[in-house]
């Protein structure tokens, strides 16, 4: 099928569909095309998880398939990469971003790096689903950033996905990949819809490239997972300020496509990263020192970042000024008419 | 009055999650180890098995005292050694099956070389040269793995997917008497009980985790009592007691392979050298100790009772020195040799395929190498004009 008669086909059955649903569409047809495929966790069974993305999976596939496991999450990593060994494609559940702190010791002494330790003969190809971010009005614990983590690790995927589409696809993907990957879901996308077809998932581009969501002249505001749908609607709101930004969804933050951000601020000669988590020490400092690197003689003034404040997750109530929202990214727009007395 | 003794005042209704879910006593330890040679029970082993375990313990003393060796001559950065365990790291891999699997910690290497592995490969974790120096999956024995009781967790996840897939094949799980008190050790077990996982786990414990003695590692009556919680046996055993080891790993092994679930098996045993060679086992413990277990050596026991049976003579023991030292002098002589390394291999294994930020930075050695190359060339030939 052509392309465009394939989005036709897709638009015609489409229908709106949240990101929760895509992901458990996902988890649903990994299981039902690759009997190796097995998903578990705390409360994954009978209540379809926390967040009603494994919803049903039992039921389909058994709970030797889809397995509610005793509440410890390195003993969940820590079975599935046994069960790695042995041939199986485990899809792990941490209930949330931090209650998967217990499983560090498993990811990093041994799931990221057991393909290196055993020069190839021995890849773990094991899905850690993480719901991450705040925005949802969650107590303590249950609102952290916390890629920086996992992206320091050398032998992980870090993917997050920003739409419906990409949730589906991106999962698909990471399931699929003989390498581990930390699957990082924005918990306050869940809910976000898009019309979306289930029965014709539009292909979606692979893990590690990003996508630019917004063409734009002005600068470029480069983000990932939660904050993309706010930096569209920033973009949106700039176009009064007259400015024209174009918006890059990273989805991957490793492997990083370094070519689509660099032809992006190439194009623009300014940029902003705009992320939930800390800016001191986080992904925002090496995606900066990245372009600037590749961009320096096209840069009209320095990489921005809007990031989180360099603090604990706040409580709920304090939150909405934590989390770095359209004023704050157009403020930092406003500032890349950078003069060098400014 | 209390409130029990209102009688018909205070009826409760127990819900199901009040009764005892498993008769405690059959998991419940022996008061003492169990023991076989010089015991009554020493008349009904298998004189074959016995000969084979007397041959595999004076190879694995023999193995152990070489590797030692190797690290004084810097040919091993560290050897953790199991001389006077050795009755343990025998028995772990003689009662596994080859479809079997085998998670060893750092200290295991002999169990590794008894399993089968090639004693060089064996030993590149901790010469130095490479993580892990075969595939695990053609061993069937995971790599050797230094944080404590990570890999307990791992026996269990693969054991359940053997099981799940159809395969009768069980993990056996080695962790010394510390890594008992890791979080990992208690997943480990928890998960292993509730999903009947066909795992074994084998407790060395010989009596310190580097400098700390068993006393200030746990309260517990014995590390065999931690399996009671957990809802599966526990078993003691004397650790320096070959027959003894392999017969109770025997039946855990049996055990799970016929769907009956993990067993924990605590084999009391002592470390005879230090905990590495790095170590100074002065400071911790006293002469007098040391010396009471040399007279529980292994060796020595099963020695005693296979002459006191007739089945020991002077031919059996050459054969079996003869064994030993030829194996010794075969890894003496491969050692010495330096290994071959490419430093390319660096990026080789970090992904399925490389990323373009590795390929970049391989870019980068690479082109690093060569310049060194080439500037090794040029000082040969200064060298040679100079003469
Ligand atoms: C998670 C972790 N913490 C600390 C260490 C450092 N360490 C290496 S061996 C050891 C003692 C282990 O004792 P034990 O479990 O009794 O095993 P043994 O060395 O006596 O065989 C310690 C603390 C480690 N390897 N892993």
């Amino acid at each position: 099928m052509s392309t465009v008669a394939a989005e036709r086909a897709t638009k015609k059955a489409a229908k709106p569909a949240t990101m929760a649903q895509a992901l458990g569409r996902a988890l649903r047809d990994s299981l039902a095309e690759d009997p190796a495929v097995h998903v578990l966790g705390e409360d994954v069974g009978a209540l379809g998880g926390v967040f009603r993305v494994t919803d049903g999976l039992t039921k389909e596939f058994g709970e030797d398939r889809c397995t509610d496991t005793p509440l410890a999450e390195a003993g969940i990593l820590g079975t599935a990469v046994g069960m790695a060994m042995y041939g199986l494609r485990p899809v792990v559940e941490m209930q949330f971003d931090a209650f998967a702190y217990p499983a560090f010791e498993q990811l990093i002494s041994h799931v990221a790096r057991m393909r290196n330790r055993t020069r190839g003969a021995m890849p773990l190809p094991i899905t850690v689903r993480v719901p991450y971010g705040g925005g949802i009005g969650g107590v303590e614990h249950h609102s952290d950033s916390s890629e920086a983590y996992y992206m320091a690790t050398p032998g992980l995927h870090v993917v997050t996905p920003a739409t419906v589409a990409d949730a589906y696809g991106l999962l698909r993907a990471s399931i699929a990949s003989d390498d581990p990957v930390v699957f990082l879901e924005p918990k306050r996308l869940y809910w976000s819809k898009a019309d979306w077809n289930p029965d014709a998932p539009q292909a979606v581009d692979p893990i590690g490239k990003a996508v630019v969501r917004r063409t734009g002249r002005s600068a470029t505001l480069l983000t990932y997972g939660p904050s993309v749908p706010v930096c569209l609607e920033a973009a949106e709101a700039a176009v009064a300020e007259g400015w024209d930004l174009e918006v890059v969804d990273l989805r991957s933050l490793v492997p990083f496509d370094d070519e689509t951000v660099a032809a992006s601020v190439r194009r623009t000669g300014r940029a902003v990263v705009v992320h939930e988590s800390g800016g001191f020490g986080g992904p925002g400092g090496e995606i900066a020192a990245r372009v600037t690197e590749r961009c320096f003689h096209h840069l009209e003034a320095p990489v921005l970042r809007v990031a989180g404040f360099d603090i604990p997750y706040p409580p709920p109530m304090l939150e909405r000024h934590h989390l770095p929202g359209v004023d704050r990214i157009l403020d930092a727009v406003a500032r890349l008419q950078w003069e060098a007395d400014s | 009055m209390t409130v029990m003794e209102q009688r018909g005042v205070y009826r409760p209704t127990p819900p199901p999650a009040w009764q005892l879910r498993t008769d405690p006593a059959p998991l419940l330890p022996d008061a003492e180890p169990y023991r076989v040679l010089g015991t009554e029970a020493a008349g009904k082993a298998d004189e074959e098995l016995l000969g084979r375990l007397y041959a595999q313990l004076v190879l694995g003393r023999r193995y152990n005292t070489q590797a030692t060796a190797l690290t004084k001559q810097g040919r091993l950065a560290v050897y953790p050694s199991s001389t006077g365990q050795e009755a343990c790291e025998v028995a772990a891999a003689l009662v596994l099956q080859e479809r079997d699997w085998l998670f060893p910690s750092y200290r295991d290497t002999l169990a590794a070389v008894a399993r089968g592995l090639d004693p060089v490969q064996a030993l590149t974790l901790l010469r130095g040269d490479w993580h892990t120096g075969y595939d695990p999956r053609e061993h069937r024995i995971a790599p050797l793995c230094t944080p404590l009781a990570t890999q307990l967790p791992h026996a269990v996840g693969l054991a359940h997917a053997a099981r799940l897939k159809g395969d009768d094949v069980v993990a056996l799980a080695m962790v010394g008497d510390g890594g008992t008190s890791e979080g990992d050790f208690h997943e480990a077990l928890n998960f292993a009980a509730v999903w009947q996982a066909p795992v074994v786990f084998l407790v060395q414990n010989n009596g310190f985790a580097i400098s700390v003695p068993l006393d200030k590692q746990t309260a517990a009556p014995s590390l065999a009592h931690k399996a009671v919680g957990y809802g599966m046996p526990g078993r003691l055993v004397d650790g320096n007691d070959a027959a003894a080891v392999h017969e109770v790993l025997s039946d855990a092994v049996s055990r799970a392979r016929a769907g009956g679930g993990p067993t924990l098996v605590e084999a009391v045993t002592y470390r005879m050298e230090a905990h590495t060679n790095a170590d100074d086992a002065t400071r911790y413990r006293g002469d007098t100790e040391v010396e009471a277990w040399r007279a529980h050596d292994p060796i020595l026991l099963l020695e005693r009772e296979l002459t006191e049976r007739g089945l020991l003579d002077e031919d059996r023991r050459r054969a079996a020195r003869d064994d030993a030292e030829a194996m010794a002098a075969d890894l003496r002589e491969r050692m010495n040799q330096d290994p071959e390394l490419n430093p390319m291999d660096l990026f080789s294994h970090v992904y399925a395929e490389q990323t373009t930020q590795l390929r970049e930075q391989a870019a980068q050695l690479r082109a690093e190498l060569e310049a060194s190359d080439a500037d090794d060339a040029d000082d040969a030939d200064g060298e040679e004009n100079a003469r």
